[in-house]
């Protein structure tokens, strides 16, 4: 489970996020729409203790990423927004490499990295090194990669930007089997089919506040707007920055 | 302190540049072998040409020769042939500036007469002196051998006055060269410890880079920094991978030279270096300790620069740092001292340089030297442990 409480970040003078608070529960997939520039990477980068949160705090499974961050890592998964691999290491050693930071042994690492592989599909580019990996390929091996501890929390920064149409079609069967497995799934995104397609919550954020949240459904029908998508819009009071 | 985990990291960035072709060539390629190819040869070359002027024939152009034979003949026997041309004065000037000849000596027309006189009896040497070095060797040479010839027939006209030729040298000077062959060869190998000393340094130049600023270009670090490892010791494990590569590079830098000096055969030239296998052992373990500063100066700089381009800027500006103490040995002429042992840089040139001249130095110098210099990398690991906590290292 993870939990955002009254999240506050300023950079200078501008103030990216202000009291975002929300709850992703366990086997649930949650979604934070947004148009660009919401506050979206800023809220995940928090929540994964990359960034210090100002005021408030972030709880995964109840821990306070402020007080033990390296617990709060232990339990999540994090797909950041580039999916920053190492290009002169293969994909297997993309994976085991963190497997190792995780604190499992190098053969552990090595025997978790051919078992997500074997899951996700990497086998015909798993020995090749990173460098020329297509968008597809990249992300497949990050998300091995983020998976590799097995955390029950994952964190997706707008994992589906610049995939085919193919690959975002595998990566939301491989989210759907995850939330049936019981992880508590976050990801941020600007494209809102992919709320309508995968979410189970939503949370809109739109200049650094939460607008709105609950299931997709309930925020249609409080508009009163009868598409998902003209709710959104309304919501963020418009459709600038959302695709 | 999570030794383990430091060891992952050091053991990834170990092997992925091992992987990089530009970490290679400025490791364990350029610094060792083009280092020490450039040294001996440019070594080569000068003693070849100190060699060259002393016994070498030269040919110089001579004109109107005939009035002054014995001349010609004694510096025909001093190895300057001589050749006849038809230049005056205008001619002469015209052939050394059109290079036709390095040298143009003119026997002035009343030479023969003043000569007979006893009155000095002119002889002009035309020269180029904005030529190279081996212009300038050819006219002291040839100066040389017209006054040496001067002298001889001074001493014969003393003697026929009935003046011992003693008396017109009131004050002999001789040198006395106390130079050993294995301090005359320390001076040229000073050169070595510069060398080595920016070596060792470019060893580790690309991996400083590549792991900081290159991760963060890459947006690999936000994912590194989301396991649950101390930022610190992250930061630990890339200081130690890219001190690692700066040692192999000594090591392949020092083994380098020495193989070198001994393919110049230093012993020829009246010279000898103390470049056996012993020394090479000292100069890696009294070098080796400078690694750690340089290297995590190198990895703060690097983190703190924008791109990969900016840092390789900064870095190289870096690099010049532990070679600015050098320069200061050469302008005050500072010597080997307990104090100075606390300069790291300065410290490790001396105790090379003391290695080359075959010199022991004295144990609470090294252990000085050493202690300063780890002192100052583990602090400067530390700062830069601290600066990576902060969230400006995200950029």
């Amino acid at each position: 489970m993870i939990e955002a409480r009254h999240l506050s970040k300023r950079f200078g003078a501008v103030q990216a996020v202000h009291e975002v608070s929300f709850v992703a529960a366990d086997g649930r997939i949650t979604g934070l729409l947004g148009p660009n520039g919401a506050g979206k990477s800023t809220t995940l980068r928090m929540l994964c203790t990359v960034l210090r949160a100002d005021t408030g705090a972030a709880l995964i499974d109840g821990i306070d990423v402020a007080r033990d961050p390296l617990e709060a890592r232990r339990r999540i998964g994090v797909l950041s927004h580039a999916s920053g691999l190492y290009p002169r290491l293969t994909a297997r050693e993309n994976i085991a490499y963190f497997g190792e930071l995780h604190g499992l042994s190098r053969a552990a690492s090595f025997a978790r990295a051919d078992e997500l592989v074997a899951r996700l599909e990497l086998g015909d580019f798993a020995d090749r090194r990173a460098k020329g990996f297509s968008q597809g390929q990249k992300l497949k091996t990050a998300l091995a990669r983020a998976l590799v501890h097995a955390p029950r929390n994952l964190v997706l920064d707008e994992p589906t930007n610049g995939l085919d149409v193919m690959a975002v079609r595998s990566l939301r069967r491989l989210l759907s089997d995850l939330r049936t497995a019981g992880h508590c799934i976050l990801f941020s995104t600007h494209v809102m089919q992919e709320v309508s397609a995968l979410c189970d919550d939503v949370v809109v954020i739109a200049r650094g506040t939460v607008v709105a949240q609950g299931a997709p459904e309930a925020l249609r029908s409080g508009t009163g707007q009868a598409g998902l998508e003209d709710a959104f819009v309304q919501l963020i009071g418009s459709g600038e920055g959302l695709a | 302190m999570n030794l383990r985990g430091i060891f992952t990291v050091f053991r990834k960035e170990f092997l992925e540049n091992l992987r990089d072709r530009r970490t290679i060539i400025t490791a364990l390629i350029f610094g060792p072998l083009l280092g020490p190819m450039l040294f001996s040869g440019m070594m080569k070359f000068a003693m070849n040409r100190g060699e060259a002027t002393q016994t070498d024939l030269v040919t110089i152009a001579v004109a109107h020769g005939e009035r002054a034979p014995n001349l010609l003949r004694f510096l025909d026997s001093r190895g300057i042939e001589t050749e006849a041309h038809d230049y005056d004065d205008a001619g002469a000037r015209a052939a050394v500036r059109a290079k036709r000849h390095k040298a143009v000596l003119l026997i002035t027309a009343d030479y023969a007469e003043r000569f007979t006189r006893s009155d000095p009896a002119k002889v002009l040497l035309y020269v180029d002196d904005s030529a190279q070095q081996t212009g300038r060797d050819l006219t002291r040479r040839v100066r040389g051998a017209i006054e040496e010839y001067g002298r001889g027939i001074a001493t014969w006209r003393l003697l026929v006055r009935g003046v011992d030729p003693l008396a017109s040298m009131p004050v002999a000077v001789d040198t006395v060269d106390v130079s050993t062959p294995v301090s005359r060869a320390a001076l040229l190998l000073g050169l070595l410890s510069y060398l080595i000393v920016l070596a060792t340094l470019m060893g580790g130049l690309y991996l400083a880079i590549d792991s900081t600023a290159g991760e963060r270009e890459r947006g690999s670090l936000e994912a590194l920094l989301t396991t649950p490892m101390a930022r610190a010791q992250i930061l630990y494990g890339k200081i130690l991978a890219t001190s690692s590569y700066m040692l192999l590079s000594l090591m392949l830098t020092v083994t380098a030279c020495a193989v070198a000096a001994h393919f110049i055969g230093l012993e020829r030239y009246g010279m000898s270096a103390n470049l056996g296998p012993f020394a090479v052992l000292a100069i890696i373990v009294f070098m080796a300790p400078l690694i750690l500063p340089a290297a995590a100066l190198m990895t703060v700089v690097a983190s703190f620069t924008r791109s990969f381009r900016e840092a390789q800027t900064y870095v190289s500006f870096v690099i010049m740092i532990p070679a600015l103490p050098l320069a200061f040995v050469n302008m005050l002429e500072l010597q080997r001292s307990l104090p100075l042992m606390a300069v790291p840089s300065l410290s490790q040139h001396f105790l090379m340089t003391s290695v080359l001249r075959g010199e022991s130095p004295a144990l609470a110098e090294v252990v000085m030297s050493a202690g300063v210099s780890l002192a100052l990398g583990a602090l400067l690991s530390w700062v830069a442990g601290r600066l990576y906590e902060r969230e400006a290292i995200l950029g």
